[in-house]
């Protein structure tokens, strides 16, 4: 019953919204976001520490076809709901200054958002899987359309198509699966089951499907064009939503469905496809080091972290998987912060173009301070969350293959140049005409980054809470994973 | 029965308005009448899966779409000064509808299809003063006519093969010869696909819808793009994938052929028009293709499945055309840059037209997904797995025309256009739409197992 509350609380309260007026707006779509955020917290209370799928809900829906209602969570899907609640509260307190045209649309826009991601991560049903994820389309393709900067009209179309091209190859990997399993469902178990009975080369078929779709929406080089242009035109909260939570649906499908359906054919692709994603690694971080953009810069840099997080995964050991659930954790944290840096540089100073700014920490101590927190979890120094993740990851690649891992690893020293070479060219040096005024930090950007900087803090020292609760539940789908690949 | 008697008996009534002269009173009188015989018709509703059933399916959904058509084109009645005729032609076509989606004899088929072209040549040229529409009914009617010689040498040749008329004794010839019936019959069920193809406009037999349905009003065309294709694609149905099913070999691979090249060229044809109503039409190609998908499947979703596109095609068709004929009517032309800023100036208008727009693209929750994912597994399931890649990849096309049009809406500024007035009327039946365009793609159940 829980699960269905997270799912249709923030739909609820998006069509509520609809009736509010004004400033009070953004007051009720917080509000709203928090105690969603409350409802998640007593989910993790009530969560039992085992691998099972718990406060199931299952309710025929599409009879005929074999389609039901079914939702569920275990470890896995429940860290991810919990970023999602705990995320969205914050994207909202991000925009408390900014003055969007039609704010009751934007806020009822990111709540439906939300309606659809948390169905993602819960769903325990192919087909409904599928709904939720195209649902999750529409709202933030209106977000980056209506309230995103120049050309946005071109660019958001290409994401818009690019993402339903994958989507709709997965659909067809997913009807095919469909038509294999023994009684014609989309249940979960039956459709795990329909993929582990086809031999190597369908697997392979199903895998390629399936992995366009997530590989698109992470995305993985070389499909990831979309994605720089995409998060540079977004609103800043449209973009925090891409890249802080709607990228988690990629790599929470290859773990929930791809490794599953498709081991054999996982097994026999994953070192292309592993390699494809280092590739990208390398590829993004050097283009990243000669970004003069620096919100462009960090859309490159989220293309290396999540190359890594693709493949700890596909890597197929403990080490990996539970790496790429940290790491997704992570990430969705450190990148809101970071976007969250660049919207704040932008509407003090107008421009957020590395070349011009400079010598902001001599203004402004406590957000050169704060800043360099967030950063530096970002590239992954010990005892912040980023480095838990990244470590677990680069050690799961490295037991799938030492040369690789090798490459893999590169991110952490790539990373470490072009953000402190952002940090040194924002921060550091003598202010200039642009950066000469550079006015205190309000109320609600002290909150949201103390709330990120405690959380990066925290879970760098003490990660064990986030890996305790999906430790069962990966240490199962890795051994099921690797018994059906006989390893 | 009673739908026909009923359905005749109201165009009798509308050709006696102009007697008794009550035409004020005839566009309720029209609807009344439109939605009893839709209540009556399904009051008597046999649910057994014999084509009775799906008989009733098909002509219940010509008979609300009519009645939303005829919500929708109130404009259109009210402008021409021969009202009542248009009345009684619109409903006698409707007659000619319903008589193709229930017919057991091969006459009939020729009847149906007749009652229901010469009322639409008619009409597509109604717009007297306009040389497009007169070529419209031109070109219509001489096609029209064409297509029909095609369907009569096929229906004389397979007369002459089994000596019958009646469908249910040329299905028992075919299984009875066992595949080996005279090569006259052959040339006699492809003569029919070709009429038939003609009929739902597919390729490489679609050259005169565009023109067609560019020059007829456009209330004319939302007609043409729905009940008559319907119609058409029962009557096709009906023929193929019953009567001649036990042919299957020697029509299916001409329809596949037929079908990838309607999903490829009418999508991408649709996406070089600069007039949104020839887009619509392209895409109402295009449309046909994926409903021939479900045909060539031939298994048991095809009905079902071609019976939830039309139907979901229909609505996103009839609520599209319904506000391009109000943009039209008030910004003058029907290019994409007159929905420029309809986001602003009329909210529900944008709305419709965008939850038409999905629908027919194919999005999540719409109808217009569930229909195509429907359509997708009946291909599926029949092994036609590359025809559902060219269908994926035409409907990725689909999205590029479509959502030009929702860019314009809500992105571009709207230059100073100001708000059109919508009629109550109007308002109602584009609330209807939404509604059942979402309720279709959640509850698809509620059709399916009607079935």
């Amino acid at each position: 019953m829980i699960t269905l509350l997270l799912i249709f609380f923030p739909l609820v309260a998006a069509l509520m919204l609809l009736m509010v007026k004004g400033e009070q707006v953004k007051k009720v779509a917080l509000a709203a976001a928090i105690i969603e955020f409350v409802i998640s917290i007593a989910a993790v209370v009530q969560f039992q520490h085992n691998a099972d799928t718990q406060f199931e809900f299952n309710k025929p829906w599409i009879q005929s076809l074999g389609i039901s209602f079914h939702v569920g969570m275990d470890g896995i899907s429940l860290l991810l709901v919990l970023l999602t609640a705990f995320l969205v509260p914050i994207i909202i307190l991000t925009s408390f200054k900014k003055t969007y045209k039609n704010p009751t649309a934007f806020y009822s826009l990111i709540l439906a958002m939300q309606f659809a991601l948390v169905g993602v991560f819960v769903s325990l049903d192919g087909f409904l899987f599928y709904v939720f994820w195209e649902l999750a389309l529409i709202p933030i393709y209106f977000i980056c359309l209506l309230w995103g900067a120049e050309d946005r009209a071109r660019i958001t179309f290409k994401f818009f198509v690019y993402t339903l091209a994958g989507s709709l190859l997965m659909l067809a990997g997913f009807i095919y699966l469909y038509q294999h399993t023994a009684n014609h469902t989309f249940d979960i178990a039956e459709m795990y089951a329909a993929g582990q009975s086809l031999d190597i080369v369908h697997q392979g078929y199903v895998f390629w499907a399936i992995f366009m779709a997530f590989a698109i929406k992470m995305p993985v080089f070389p499909f990831h064009t979309w994605q720089p242009d995409t998060y540079t035109t977004s609103p800043t909260q449209g973009t925090m939503l891409l890249s802080g939570i709607m990228l988690k649906m990629g790599t929470y499908g290859v773990i929930r469905w791809l490794l599953p359906v498709a081991p054999l054919g996982v097994e026999h692709w994953a070192h292309l496809a592993i390699t494809l994603a280092v590739i990208g690694i390398v590829y993004t971080s050097c283009i990243a080091i000669v970004q003069k953009d620096f919100k462009r810069l960090i859309a490159y840099s989220s293309i290396a972290h999540v190359g890594l997080i693709a493949a700890g995964i596909l890597a197929g050991n403990t080490q990996g998987v539970q790496g790429a659930m940290i790491q997704m954790i992570s990430h969705g944290v450190n990148v809101v912060g970071l976007f969250f840096i660049v919207d704040m540089i932008q509407s003090r100073l107008g421009t957020r173009d590395l070349s011009v700014l400079g010598g902001i920490r001599n203004l402004n101590p406590q957000f050169a301070v704060l800043f360099l927190i967030i950063l530096l979890g970002s590239v992954a120094l010990p005892l912040t969350n980023g480095f838990v993740g990244e470590f677990l990851l680069i050690n799961g690649v490295y037991q799938y293959n030492a040369w690789l891992a090798a490459f893999a690893g590169l991110t952490v020293i790539l990373g470490a140049v072009y953000m402190l070479r952002s940090y040194q060219s924002i921060m550091l040096g003598e202010t200039n005409a642009v950066t000469a005024v550079f006015p205190p930090l309000e109320g609600y950007e002290k909150a949201v980054l103390f709330i990120i900087c405690a959380a990066i803090i925290v879970f760098g020292v003490y990660p064990k809470p986030l890996l305790e609760i999906s430790e069962p539940a990966v240490v199962k789908l890795v051994d099921n994973f690797r018994t059906a690949i006989g390893k | 029965m009673t739908a026909l008697i009923l359905l005749s008996a109201l165009g009798v009534i509308a050709l006696l308005a102009e007697i008794f002269s009550f035409k004020k009173l005839l566009f309720p009188v029209v609807v009344l009448g439109l939605i009893t015989t839709f209540v009556l018709n399904l009051v008597d509703w046999n649910t057994d899966k014999s084509w009775y059933g799906m008989m009733r399916a098909f002509s219940s959904v010509l008979i609300g779409i009519t009645t939303l058509w005829f919500i929708m084109a109130e404009g259109f009645f009210k402008e021409e000064s021969s009202l009542t005729d248009h009345f009684a032609l619109i409903l006698f076509a409707l007659v000619g509808g319903v008589v193709m989606v229930s017919y057991t004899n091969m006459t009939m088929l020729f009847l149906g299809i007749e009652i229901l072209s010469i009322p639409m040549y008619v009409l597509a040229a109604s717009k007297k003063d306009d040389v497009a529409s007169n070529e419209a009914g031109f070109k219509y009617l001489i096609l029209g006519a064409f297509s029909t010689g095609f369907l009569l040498f096929g229906i004389t040749l397979i007369y002459g093969a089994t000596a019958s008329f009646d469908l249910p004794v040329i299905a028992d010839f075919i299984s009875s010869h066992n595949g080996a019936v005279p090569s006259m019959f052959y040339a006699g069920i492809l003569l029919m696909l070709i009429a038939m193809v003609f009929k739902v406009s597919a390729v490489p037999f679609h050259f005169w819808a565009p023109d067609v349905y560019q020059g007829a009003p456009t209330s004319v065309t939302a007609f043409m793009a729905t009940i008559v294709k319907t119609a058409a694609f029962a009557a096709f149905l009906r023929l193929f994938a019953s009567t001649f099913a036990g042919a299957g070999s020697i029509w299916i691979d001409v329809l596949w052929v037929i079908a990838a090249l309607t999903l490829l060229v009418g999508n991408i044809t649709a996406v070089i028009q600069t007039s949104t109503k020839r887009m619509l039409a392209y895409s109402s190609i295009a449309h046909a293709g994926y409903m021939l998908l479900a045909l060539i499947a031939l298994n048991q979703f095809t009905q079902s499945s071609v019976l939830f596109y039309s139907l979901a095609y229909s609505i996103g068709s009839i609520a599209s055309f319904g506000v391009l004929s109000i943009v039209t009517a008030s910004r003058g032309n029907d290019t994409t840059e007159a929905f420029n800023g309809l986001a602003k100036t009329n909210p529900l208008l944008a709305v419709a037209m965008t939850v038409a727009l999905l629908s027919l693209a194919g999005i999540p929750p719409t109808a217009g997904f569930f229909a195509k994912y429907y359509i997708f597994n009946a291909a599926f399931l029949s092994g036609y797995g590359w025809l559902v890649l060219i269908a994926i990849l035409a409907s990725l096309i689909g999205v590029y025309y479509y959502f030009r049009i929702i860019i314009a809406m809500f992105f571009k500024e709207s230059n100073g256009n100001a708000s059109i007035e919508v009629t109550v009327n109007h308002k109602l039946m584009f609330i209807i739409t939404i509604l059942l365009t979402i309720a279709l793609g959640l509850f698809p159940d509620f059709i399916i197992r009607l079935l």
